[in-house]
């Protein structure tokens, strides 16, 4: 018995020294191991998708593009791990990806008790209701025993028991584990409805065969303030993703884009856009990156506008408005902290 | 006595370290203390790991989220269930909807198994090559695959709820689920089931006098058709008399969709008729080989002692057979239990998807809501084994 606690004392404590070793910063981890791992959605036309070449591309992905470009000045330097909306957080607080960038929603909750960190918000949403438009439906409240298909393991699955039992209308939840079955569910009539955040529904409905025959009903019925994630704990990381995606948003706003951010990198008038790209101070230093990380994000992805546009905006088929999405200036609640 | 000496001596003589090794009893009791103390330091190590990586990402361990308000729906409940209730009460609806699939598709296999194991062994060439062929293909197929076509053919070919496929105005049949008539018992139904109980009763008081009686005297009586009387037909008058005192609650279409009577989703239509199809192609095999196992002299010595065919089936043939057949069947219907979990690929809410699933995620739990789907799945694993074992040990032969 007594050899047996030893070796057991020892044996836990080898496991101490193991693992204390694996917690040093996650920015060195990144840097030591080349490359950064990114939690990603499972598929959202738009917002995470492959490409012809099998390259993960989207909305959602551009900020962990951003953010490689920032520590290592390529953006291929990311590896994709596809998560559902039930293990996504598993994956971030187990240590299997460094940074997770799809669609979730900033809460309470999982800030605080999920010992996760919101690092900003790069797309304001709220959930919504997709019918087809043969229901004759135009209000959710007109929605009373209908079978909604619904993502497991999501706000809107909350947001959606709440919403209709304050208006007292009864109905079935149809649980479905990911976009694409819930897409298959709905038209294939198992549920009536599809619910879930605004963006998704216009992305999912940009992909049916007949998009015009599926109505997106008035009702938003939540906040959804979608942003990039990261451990709690580990607050130089978080300022690492929390500031470039402030100077994407930063960069649209004083008009730098990725076709004019090297004339610009050479000086400006604006002491702003000069910090931010690095030709005045040494903002990089402050993050533990060098001075032109940012002009490196926005030169090899694009501001927040341009991003926007390539992926979801107006020209695409998503067909997003920029709505609240714009920048504080023109309208929206886009508002990045001063770089300074 | 010199024999005695020299036998007790050795031992004393060369009694060192190496001996241990060179002993066969000691070495068996060394290799086996090392072994313990190696799985030990292992499960030591990972639940030291566990509860380190817990305190550095400052998470707590506890099952008071359990009482928390769960604040999502479950569309298929068997008891009472809204999102105001708590995680705990969430967790027994997927307990019960576990249950109920498995229960459900241990009945179905276990019919189907035998069928099939006994066309399997009919002389009949295209029976038997049906049964063979059915077999081969469904236990060749991962079971996720077979749920998924299931769900797939149920969900895209049946009709929509608007164009249902009607019968007799009650049955209802649509890509969201079988509706059927829900029984609704009025209070002079009581007698009915007393009436019920009260044939069971007799029906096995009647079974055990029969055989005393037989054993005394020889004499057989009709045991199949007073018990099938006494349990099928008492309950059966009983109803009658009291006037037929169930009401039906008959599915009507109102809105989106059928409202009253009870519905058979398709979540969970297909992941019973999937689980029990391929798990019957197994039960089949199992049944096979049990009435095989069976030595053909003993058929042959029964007729010849005069008993008649259908009596050697039952008396001679098939009691042995269960005896084969019973252990393996175990291990099946252990499979069919675990394997609902696979639920979660169609959405049917089982305990992985409510407590392993939905309430892991909106709490963040993971470590606690695993371990209450483990021990779950291992409580009903340890249940159906014992009964299993209990009827396998009173079917066993009695050995003298």
């Amino acid at each position: 018995m007594k050899t047996l606690s030893k070796f057991a004392l020892s044996a836990a404590a080898a496991g101490l020294i193991a693992s204390a070793g694996a917690s040093a910063g996650t920015l060195d981890d990144v840097k030591s191991k080349g490359f950064l791992q990114c939690g990603i959605s499972t598929g959202f036309p738009g917002f995470a998708f492959t490409d012809d070449a099998g390259n993960w591309q989207g909305f959602d992905p551009a900020v962990c593009k951003a953010v490689a470009a920032a520590i290592f000045g390529d953006t291929e330097k990311v590896k994709y791990t596809t998560t559902t909306g039930k293990t996504r957080f598993t994956a971030l607080s187990s240590g299997e990806v460094d940074v997770l960038a799809r669609n979730t929603t900033w809460t309470f909750s999982r800030d605080t008790d999920l010992k996760l960190d919101f690092v900003g918000i790069n797309y304001y949403d709220g959930q919504g209701f997709m019918v087809p438009a043969e229901l004759g439906v135009s209000s959710a409240k007109d929605l009373d025993g209908a079978s909604v298909c619904i993502q497991t393991g999501t706000t809107t699955e909350l947001n959606l028991a709440d919403y209709f039992r304050t208006n007292n209308i009864s109905y079935e939840a149809v649980p479905i584990e990911t976009n694409d079955e819930a897409r298959t569910n709905y038209v294939a009539g198992r549920c009536d409805v599809y619910t879930t955040d605004a963006s998704g529904l216009a992305s999912t409905r940009s992909a049916l065969e007949d998009p015009s025959a599926h109505v997106v009903l008035p009702e938003i019925i939540s906040k959804e303030p979608l942003g990039p994630l990261v451990r709690h704990g580990d607050s130089e990381w978080a300022d690492i993703i929390r500031w470039t995606l402030n100077a994407m948003i930063t960069a649209e706003e004083l008009g730098v884009t990725s076709e004019n951010v090297d004339k610009m990198a050479t000086g400006t008038d604006n002491p702003e856009i000069n910090r931010l790209l690095g030709s005045e101070g040494d903002l990089g230093a402050m993050i533990g990156l060098d001075k032109a990380w940012a002009w490196r994000a926005i030169k090899m992805v694009g501001n927040y506008g341009e991003v926007f546009e390539q992926f979801i905006g107006k020209e695409t088929p998503i067909g997003i408005e920029r709505g609240v999405n714009d920048l504080w200036t023109n309208g929206g609640i886009l508002y990045s902290p001063p770089f300074r | 006595m010199s024999q005695s000496i020299d036998y007790q001596a050795p031992p004393r003589q060369s009694f060192s370290i190496g001996k241990i090794w060179t002993d066969k009893r000691t070495r068996g009791l060394v290799i086996q203390l090392l072994a313990t103390l190696a799985i030990c330091a292992v499960v030591l190590y990972l639940a030291g790991n566990v509860v380190e990586n817990f305190q550095k990402l400052g998470k707590p361990f506890g099952f008071g989220f359990l009482q928390q308000e769960a604040g999502y729906d479950i569309n298929q409940r068997l008891v009472e269930y809204n999102s105001q209730s708590t995680h705990l009460r969430a967790a027994v609806v997927g307990i019960l909807n576990t249950l109920l699939v498995a229960v459900c598709g241990i009945i179905l296999a276990s019919i189907l198994g035998f069928i099939l194991g006994v066309l399997r062994l009919s002389p009949n060439w295209i029976v038997n090559r049906l049964a063979y062929c059915y077999i081969e293909f469904v236990r060749n197929v991962p079971v996720l695959v077979h749920i998924l076509l299931v769900h797939g053919i149920l969900v895209h070919s049946l009709p929509k709820t608007r164009q249902a496929i009607d019968v007799a105005d009650s049955f209802f049949f649509t890509n969201r689920g079988f509706f059927v008539p829900k029984p609704i018992m009025e209070p002079l139904f009581w007698l009915v089931l007393a009436a019920f109980v009260i044939g069971v009763v007799y029906a096995f008081w009647y079974r055990r006098m029969a055989r005393i009686k037989q054993a005394a005297t020889g004499e057989q009586s009709p045991v199949f058709w007073v018990m099938l009387g006494s349990i099928v037909g008492v309950p059966i008058v009983a109803f009658l008399l009291t006037g037929m005192p169930l009401a039906w609650d008959i599915p009507a279409l109102k809105g989106f969709n059928f409202k009253g009577g009870m519905a058979l989703r398709p979540e969970f239509l297909s992941l019973w008729l999937a689980l029990s199809l391929y798990t019957a192609a197994f039960i089949a095999e199992n049944v096979r080989s049990g009435i095989e196992a069976v030595n053909k002299g003993q058929t042959e010595a029964a007729l010849a002692l005069g008993l008649p065919r259908k009596r050697t089936l039952n008396l001679v043939v098939i009691p042995q057979a269960m005896r084969v057949i019973i252990p393996p069947l175990n291990s099946q219907y252990l499979n069919i239990t675990k394997n609902s979990s696979l639920a979660i690929a169609i959405g049917y809410m089982d305990i992985v998807a409510t407590i392993g699933g939905i309430s892991l995620n909106q709490t963040g739990r993971e470590m606690e809501c695993m371990l209450i789907v483990l021990g779950l799945y291992l409580t009903f694993s340890l249940v159906i084994s014992s009964v299993m074992n209990w009827y396998n040990n009173r079917l066993a032969l009695v050995e003298r």
